[in-house]
């Protein structure tokens, strides 16, 4: 239904966006590249939580776990095993991939409420279950790794950023998408539509789980420091922040959502608007603000302006948010 | 909209429940350190289920559950802390801090969770929870800073001894007190007329609107008990040794009433208090016995507790199956 016109807008967008992310770290310091690697790291996370939550309606509030999966890893393999850092994303992505189809087996049969508390659990059960096994871990001393320069850092995390975003949108754009989007809807439409659930559910799961591992790998390479609390519940949770302010559904949104979730804590300790203690209060607050008054997110913002703009806003499109119970 | 019990099977949970008891009775006279863990697990029991019944009363309201609970439960700790900081002796603190609680739970629903409801998703709710549970954490760190603190016990390290085994006189207060709590609230929403109104609320709302119940009104009191609720489990859980007063205290244990509340049904007070003792048992026992589970895996042992009996039996030991018409 969407017109020709929007798809040639969105590359024009997208490669607008593209050349502003590249050009970026030539005016940035190499402390600030690491900052920009990190925002890609989030970018990816929340891409990531986005295919599962906003497109296929299954809510997670653990990929903070996947996360530590990738993380882990990584850091296993070039620390015990003298890997090069790259070649172990693969190996990160797979077994995100089959973590992620492990919890989703569970989303066959709990809905909303009961997969929000599975995931949150995951989400705090994972870092013990590191903490636990501390010989193959490093335990809460952790485990540290080469560090890398913040271009080095920037140019990969964006690089591997841009590559998932055409993935997703490869993915998102055409049967698989539209799959997707039915389960959120209505399961039962979707299955007498011909969708099998099963395959769907935990196929977005481990796509999802996949790329959050890899956002784990770049998390750790970034930090070149990993322990259990660096997959804490905050993480799980400031990526769903970042999918929730960004916007569930969107892919647009993801980028606003990162810069949020990373920039946000640091633009308020540097500019000494307020302390670092303070920026747990002020996401929450935003949080419930953004919930209470437009559930959709910065992308609905965009959305609306854009329509108004162009004045043909005559079909409305789903709530996205609405539809995930 | 019928209701289909399965007679067939209905004997499973309550037969089982008998077993469990009767193995916990014979093992307790057969080894006092068997007996002692029984005990302490309960006093950990006891806590969860405060907690629990606190998510069961949210969720029974809202069919939302609340994930801020153990923050805001953590937050009414240090209230109490603060207000025995300034002199208060430890039981009026106590009473004060309910007080506080119930206020600002009251409160928290009313600024917090009615305008994004009011956009009806449950998705958005539970959202809004996790915002609200960054939140309250957050500001414990900010008032109070992340250090450990201690907070004053009213139990004295007292050790009663019977047929050589010995109970601490802080677990034992622990169970009391909790069970109290959670009694007192059943008689409440038993025996009282605003009781009988907020179960007509959670249960038909709009049947309850059209009776003159004010329905919104009685979901911000649910918070406000829930708070209550919660602050009870907050600080039985300070003043036990093993858990230090700090801003994620609550954690692990929201991850047990959590489980707790499964179990039970989601729905069912009893359930969940059941369950919670039966969780607290459980975790203890499990590693004292099973040597290859440390205290760091207990939390994944609650995780796999939920998750089996979510996949075999999904509406709990105690809840009423629901039949989903298409």
């Amino acid at each position: 239904m969407r017109p020709a016109r929007g798809t040639v807008a969105g590359a024009a967008v997208a490669i607008v966006v593209a050349a502003v992310i590249g050009l970026l770290p030539l005016a940035l310091s190499d402390y600030h590249r690491s900052t920009g690697a990190t925002v890609a790291v989030y970018f990816i996370a929340i891409l990531a939580l986005d295919i599962v939550t906003g497109y296929t309606g299954q809510i997670s509030i653990g990929h903070g776990a996947f996360m530590a999966i990738g993380g882990y890893a990584t850091a296993i393999l070039t620390h015990d095993h003298g890997w090069n850092d790259l070649a172990t994303l693969p190996v990160a992505a797979a077994a995100g991939f089959a973590a992620g189809v492990v919890v989703g087996l569970p989303a066959l049969r709990f809905h909303g409420v009961y997969l929000a508390l599975t995931t949150f659990a995951v989400a705090l059960a994972v870092p013990q279950i590191a903490k636990n096994y501390s010989h193959f871990t490093g335990g809460t001393e952790g485990l540290s790794l080469p560090s890398h320069s913040g271009l080095w850092l920037y140019e990969v995390g964006w690089a591997i950023a841009g590559a998932t975003f055409v993935l997703a949108w490869l993915l998102l754009r055409g049967r698989t998408g539209r799959a997707f989007r039915a389960v959120r809807d209505s399961e039962i439409a979707a299955a007498s539509a011909g969708v099998t659930l099963a395959v769907y559910k935990t196929a977005a799961f481990g796509v999802s789980a996949a790329m959050a591992a890899v956002a784990g790998s770049l998390f750790v390479l970034v930090n070149s420091f990993v322990n259990p609390d660096v997959f804490g519940l905050q993480l799980s949770l400031y990526v769903l922040i970042g999918a929730v302010v960004g916007g569930l559904g969107s892919l647009w949104g993801v980028l606003a959502g990162a810069a949020f979730v990373q920039l946000l804590p640091v633009g308020l300790t540097t500019g000494h608007l307020a302390s670092s203690q303070a920026v747990p209060v002020i996401f929450g607050a935003v949080v419930i603000g953004v919930m209470a008054l437009l559930p959709l997110g910065a992308a609905d913002v965009l959305r609306a302006v854009l329509r108004s703009a162009s004045t043909r806003g005559k079909h409305s499109e789903t709530p996205l948010g609405t539809e995930g119970r | 909209m019928t209701r289909r019990g399965r007679p067939s099977t209905s004997w499973i949970v309550p037969l089982g429940l008998g077993a469990v008891c009767a193995l916990l009775a014979i093992g307790s006279l057969r080894s006092s350190l068997f007996a002692q863990q029984t005990v302490s697990g309960l006093a950990n029991g006891g806590i969860y289920a405060s907690l629990a019944v606190a998510l069961v009363l949210i969720y029974r309201a809202t069919e939302v559950i609340n994930f801020a609970q153990g923050a805001i439960a953590t937050f009414t700790t240090y209230v109490a802390w603060q207000l025995m900081q300034w002199g208060l002796s430890y039981w009026p603190a106590f009473a004060c801090t309910l007080g506080i609680a119930f206020g600002g739970g009251f409160v928290l629903e009313l600024v917090a969770i009615r305008p994004v409801e009011r956009r009806g998703s449950v998705l958005s709710v539970v959202i809004a929870a996790i915002g609200l549970l960054i939140l309250v954490e957050g500001s414990i760190g900010w008032i109070w800073g992340n250090e450990v603190k201690f907070m004053p016990t009213p139990f004295p390290a007292h050790i009663y001894t019977v047929g050589g085994v010995a109970f601490s006189r802080q677990d034992l207060s622990t169970i009391a007190i909790s069970l109290v709590a959670v009694l007192v609230l059943w008689l409440f929403f038993q025996f009282t007329k605003v009781g009988l109104a907020m179960r007509a609320a959670a249960v038909r709302p709009d049947a309850a609107r059209l009776v003159g119940v004010r329905v919104s009104w009685m979901l911000s009191l649910g918070w406000g008990l829930a708070a209550a609720l919660g602050a009870v489990a907050g600080m039985m859980a300070a003043a036990s040794p093993s858990v230090l007063l700090q801003p994620s205290m609550m954690d692990g244990i929201l991850i047990y009433a959590f489980a707790a509340a499964v179990v039970g049904g989601l729905e069912s007070a009893a359930g969940a208090v059941v369950a919670a003792l039966l969780i607290g048992v459980l975790l203890n026992l499990v590693t004292t016995y099973v040597h290859f589970v440390g205290p760091a895996l207990q939390l994944p042992v609650a995780f796999v507790i939920m998750l089996v009996v979510l996949l075999v039996k999904p509406s709990g030991l105690f809840g009423r199956t629901r039949v989903r018409r298409v």
